[in-house]
């Protein structure tokens, strides 16, 4: 994870249809634990939705082929479980609950070992891309993060 | 499921727009336009669509409709009319039936 980039995604382990998992390694050091908290650093319960958006929205991205992009719309039924510090290593889950037309609805979780510390509904909008920079873009991190594009 | 009449999927439209919208059930009318008169916005739109897309067991083609609306080639009031989205829904039930 580089949490000052948004890149909450390390490595995608698995996928198919309806289902993605991938790690998730929060860092020791970042600016973010400066304010959240000092002297107590936690990873802020918003990172923790984003992570989960975007295994869902790379799920979403490898089901269209890497032709449509996703993006964040509704946050629903959030739960923040559990206090994640740095260092820890997650397991990030994506499962489709409903594929509609321009938009997805998938179920989020996050674990720490065998313990569930988040999880969430989160509805996507799905789209052609905008611009060809960011399919490019999201191309690239496609691959570095080992989900084929 | 089973043919609804059409009666009747208007009104499990109008249940889910009113439930998920909060919009005053005596409001929505086979006449009422749903963004203009309801004044649904597109998140709430989405939402409605998840829940007509799971009560009926279909997809409803929404970038299709409005694809069809942004190139001329059918008027909005064919898909987000109540009346006439609800006549759009039950084609797609018995298109999917068939």
């Amino acid at each position: 994870m580089r949490l000052e980039y948004f890149e909450m995604i390390d490595r995608v382990t698995s996928w198919e249809e309806a289902r993605l998992t991938a790690d998730a390694h929060v860092p020791e050091a970042s600016p973010v634990f400066e304010g959240h908290f000092p002297g107590f650093p936690l990873m802020p319960g918003v990172l923790m939705v984003e992570t989960m958006a975007q295994a869902c929205g790379w799920l979403m991205l490898a089901r269209s082929g890497f032709t449509r992009m996703a993006l964040l719309a509704k946050v629903g039924e959030a739960k923040l479980r559990g206090m994640v510090k740095p260092g820890a290593a997650l397991t990030v889950t994506a499962e489709l609950v409903h594929d509609g037309s321009g938009y997805a609805v998938l179920k989020g979780t996050l674990a720490e070992g065998d313990t569930r510390v988040a999880e969430a509904e989160l509805t996507l909008r799905t789209m052609a891309f905008p611009s060809p920079e960011l399919e490019a873009g999201v191309r690239a991190r496609a691959a570095a993060i080992g989900l084929a594009a | 499921m089973s043919p609804a009449a059409p009666d009747q999927t208007f009104e499990t439209i109008a249940d889910i727009i009113s439930e998920t919208a909060n919009v005053d059930r005596a409001k929505i009318t086979p006449e009422a336009h749903v963004i203009n008169d309801l004044g649904i916005d597109s998140l709430d739109f989405l939402d409605i669509v998840f829940e007509i897309d799971k009560r009926f067991g279909i997809k409803v083609p929404v970038e299709a409709w409005t694809e069809q609306v942004n190139s001329g080639k059918a008027p909005a009031e064919q898909f987000f009319v109540m009346g006439p989205l609800a006549e759009r829904i039950e084609e797609l039930v018995a298109a999917k039936q068939s």
